[in-house]
């Protein structure tokens, strides 16, 4: 089953450069487990050590942000294209309260 | 060194003094590999805060795509402070992804000074850098336009920090 995952400029290092690589899987962690077998590395800079999304990426399957599809849980169909963005965000705030505001919004997201 | 077009900062400008006392956000694309911004996409501010700037995931993915298609590359990723310095803060170097692009911030803590600065955010590391802004000349214009009062091309060195 080939998924087809597009891969942004700051995690070139895990595919040799390649901007584009296939990986399979029935859902978002299990492709990211698949592509970290080939790409040693790469699952950690987009999930946490707690085991959810990453806050500074943003998944996509297809054209849906998979925050709003059960994130890791995303089910994935042969053909589908999955784009990894870095997610732009910042600002004059401090971080402890960005971050409370990231676990604020994964709550939001997850409900 | 950054080199943008003035009309592009002074858009860039506009969108953050309008938006203020929010944060305002945008991208300049430009063909990949040239290091030229050319292109200004004002984004929304999904998080309308005034301390906090966050693009929306779906414009983002969008204008990506958009980039993708036209052979382009964020060059310049900017935003603005509203009531502290253009430097970057730590939220902004933890969440800084584009390691090719100038991170311009602009503060619009002062109603009539232009505080513009520009940074290069790599593996968690800030590096300021020059900012050129280039006077909008058209190559074509007739010669006289290029021997006016006001100087050609602005430089911003950087500051001391």
């Amino acid at each position: 089953m080939a998924i087809e995952v597009r891969i942004p400029t700051i995690l070139r290092s895990y595919t040799g450069g390649a901007k584009v690589v296939e990986g399979s899987g029935d859902t978002l962690g299990d492709l990211l487990a698949d592509l970290d077998s080939r790409h040693g590395g790469l699952r950690a800079r987009l999930v946490t050590d707690a085991g959810a999304l990453h806050r500074f990426v943003n998944v996509y399957v297809n054209d849906e942000d998979v925050r709003f599809l059960g994130a890791l849980d995303a089910k994935l169909n042969d053909g589908d294209s999955v784009t990894i963005l870095p997610a732009v965000a910042g600002g004059a705030f401090g971080f402890a309260a960005a971050a409370a505001i990231a676990g604020h919004r994964a709550a939001v997201a997850a409900r | 060194m950054l080199s943008i077009d003035r009309s592009i900062i002074d858009a860039i400008v506009a969108h953050a003094r309008r938006d203020h006392p929010d944060e305002a956000c945008g991208v300049v694309a430009g063909p990949a590999g040239s290091d030229t911004p050319t292109r200004l996409i004002p984004m929304d501010n999904a998080a309308r805060s005034m301390t906090f700037y966050e693009f929306d995931s779906m414009e983002q993915l969008r204008v990506w795509r958009e980039m993708d298609d036209r052979d382009e590359e964020p060059v310049v990723i900017y935003h603005s402070h509203t009531a502290t310095e253009a430097y970057p803060s730590r939220t902004d170097v933890s969440f800084a992804g584009e390691p090719g692009a100038h991170y311009l911030l602009v503060s619009t803590r002062e109603p009539d000074t232009e505080e513009i600065r520009s940074f290069r955010i790599v593996d968690g590391v800030v590096t300021e850098e020059p900012v050129e802004i280039v006077a909008a000349v058209d190559p074509h214009a007739v010669q006289s336009y290029m021997f006016g009062q006001s100087p050609a091309t602005v430089d911003y060195e950087c500051s001391d920090r």
